[in-house]
């Protein structure tokens, strides 16, 4: 999403009305310090050259292509600008009250003109009062864009935990896994009062997950076999599982529910396409690396396997592997990887790597 | 003489449910026997062809096929003499196939079933069994419905992949061979059909492999140039010249240009109609 400003008149007439505020406060400036020359001419010189100026900056920096989405030119175009809209703005204003001093108020008789003196001062001023100005405008700006970009940012991290949500209680798994338990409260009450405690735990580990940065490896398969238990009761003899986990690594940190999605995709798009169903194998180990020890996390399945070409990723498709990257990015950088390739017997292998160090001391 | 008891046949995956789904049948409907139960989508084709129930339970999800393809499959084999079975489909979760279900008024049960529910189904199978209309009727009002519900959005295809008609049509095919890569202008392209992983693109002189689904490809092209004549053919309408029905009554197409014959499938044979 790029926030796109549209032209908004209020916006513009609260500008000017700050402007006009501002030129009439030089034009007292200028007259306390002078109190022996009269009050008249500053003001009408003030607010003409003001009115100019702003009138060329306010305005002008709309049509102004790089404006479009902060709402200030970048770079050297908003510095030209602001030197236009002060150079322009002087020259015009003070032509204009000029003949206004003259012919309509009547403060000097035709002909006069400035002195080099007051021409000087009157320059300064215009410059000191165009910068002040300007540089008030952008800081507002500056800052009502950071408060956007920063909003914007907030809405993507909730849409992205709410996205991750919907995944992990994905409705076609929750309603049948409901399905089943109905069936066995009648059937037989125990075998339903341990799938109610495995959907009891995983539901619980799903609502904490997107909460809690990290949890031990041995959790994490504890959660795996909770989702396995569940979808083994519900698939029978089609699916049967192995979970691998080396004693050493069981404490070793990970983010919640890393692995769900994979073992979710193995079943989903490997196992249940299958007409005979197959087996998934979890394991953890470790490899050396240059960098020292790496964590190896395999999810192997003996499904369909990988289509030829995967599918054109749409709104909400392997939302489950591009969560586990950025998951992944986030905790570990470069370092941390996920890899998904065919099996060489058959159904795909997806494989989380990433360093045992910067794990255990984040 | 008491007409012969209704036979019903069950596609389901999950064991524990279709087993559930037959008690609860047993207690709604003492009277109708269930001939079997199958738990993917290829079974339910070839059962419920062997067995000619009078009741379909077809799970949307299933192994194998899902439980529209098994239905649109059913009813392109399913002979002319007999009547279509009742067709039920059964959800857990499907929000778009509910909604196109409502659409087309076509009978489903959600999971878990319950059984006031399934005394409601069971009330209007009941009713359609005693009111048989012509097995000919019966079998094109089905046609009918499941031609709409493979157009519906998200319930073919899984609802993700459902682009929302922004995508511009396909003028282009890139096809390749060895390490060339075939530039085939749609224009010149007659039909294409689906083959195992494949989809073969043939022109009037040549033929191209691509991995594209059909069912993407079909998205991309324009219905009214390119009419779906199979579950794994779409043909160039303008190119298409005679259209012949055989003695078993199954319509082939002839197309200006290529010499083979192209069957119609039953789903689509309403295409063709004398003016």
């Amino acid at each position: 999403m790029t926030l796109r400003r549209e032209f908004n008149a209020i916006s513009k007439l609260r500008h000017y009305l700050q402007v006009l505020a501002f030129t009439l406060v030089v034009a007292t400036l200028q007259y306390a310090f002078m109190p022996d020359k009269p009050y008249g001419p500053p003001v009408v010189y003030s607010v003409l050259i003001g009115t100019f100026t702003w009138a060329i900056i306010d305005l002008g920096r709309e049509l102004m292509p790089s404006a479009a989405e902060t709402g200030w030119p970048q770079g050297w175009q908003g510095i030209a600008l602001v030197v236009a809209g002060i150079v322009i703005g002087y020259l015009a204003g003070t032509r204009l009250a000029d003949a206004l001093c003259v012919y309509y108020f009547h403060f000097y008789p035709a002909g006069a003109s400035l002195s080099g003196a007051d021409q000087r001062t009157s320059i300064l001023i215009t410059a000191i009062a165009g910068l002040v100005g300007s540089y008030y405008f952008y800081a507002i700006h500056k800052s009502a864009y950071l408060e956007d970009k920063m909003a914007e940012a907030r809405m993507h991290a909730s849409e992205a935990r709410l996205k991750l949500l919907e995944t992990q209680l994905e409705p076609h798994m929750l309603f049948n896994t409901l399905a089943n338990l109905r069936v066995l409260i009648g059937t037989d009450p125990a075998r339903a009062q341990e799938m109610l405690d495995r959907m009891i735990a995983y539901l619980r580990a799903t609502l904490t997950a997107s909460r809690s940065t990290q949890h031990p490896l041995a959790h994490e398969f504890e959660r795996l076999r909770d989702y396995l238990e569940l979808m083994a009761v519900r698939m029978g003899p089609r699916l049967t599982y192995t979970l691998d986990l080396p004693d050493a690594l069981r404490e070793v940190p990970v983010p919640p529910l890393l692995l769900q999605p994979l073992v979710e995709n193995a079943i989903r798009h490997g196992l249940e396409p299958q007409v005979e169903g197959g087996h998934i194998t979890v394991r953890a180990s470790t490899r050396a690396a240059p960098d020292g020890p790496h964590l190896v996390i395999e999810v192997n399945d003996t499904g369909v396997g990988l289509p030829d070409e995967l599918p054109t990723p749409g709104p909400g498709q392997s939302f489950g592997l591009t969560q586990v990257r950025e998951r992944l990015a986030t905790l570990h950088g470069a370092a941390g990887t996920l890899d998904l390739i065919a099996a060489s017997a058959g159904g795909t292998s997806a494989s989380v790597v990433f360093p045992l160090k910067s794990s255990t001391h984040p | 003489m008491n007409p012969p008891a209704p036979r019903a046949l069950i596609a389901e995956d999950e064991h524990l449910l279709a087993a559930a789904l037959r008690q609860e049948l047993a207690r709604a409907w003492p009277e109708l026997q269930v001939a079997a139960t199958v738990g993917d989508g290829l079974s339910a084709v070839k059962q419920a062809l062997a067995l000619q129930p009078d009741v379909l339970f077809f799970d949307i999800r299933m192994p194998g096929q899902s439980g529209l393809d098994a239905a649109v499959e059913l009813a392109d084999a399913w002979p002319d003499d007999r009547p279509f079975p009742a067709l039920v489909f059964v959800t857990a979760y499907d929000q778009y196939a509910v909604q196109a279900f409502e659409a087309q008024a076509v009978d489903y049960l959600l999971k878990p079933v319950q059984a006031a529910r399934l005394q409601k189904t069971v009330q209007k199978l009941q009713q359609a069994l005693i009111n048989q209309a012509q097995p000919a009727i019966n079998l094109e009002a089905t046609m009918a419905q499941l031609r709409h519900l493979l157009a519906a959005p998200g319930v073919a295809s899984p609802p993700a992949v459902a682009t929302p008609g922004g995508t511009p049509p396909l003028t282009l095919i890139q096809a390749s061979s060895g390490s060339q890569i075939h530039m085939v202008p749609v224009a010149d392209v007659l039909y294409f059909e689906a083959a195992d992983k494949y989809v073969r693109v043939l022109t009037a002189s040549r033929e191209f492999l691509i991995r594209t689904p059909l069912k993407e490809l079909t998205a991309q092209l324009d219905p009214q140039v390119f009419w779906q004549i199979h579950r794994s053919t779409l043909v160039r309408a303008s190119s298409i010249t005679t259209v012949t029905r055989d003695e078993t009554g199954k319509l082939h197409l002839e197309l200006a240009g290529r010499a083979e014959k192209l069957p119609v499938s039953r789903l689509y044979a309403h295409l063709f109609k004398a003016m």
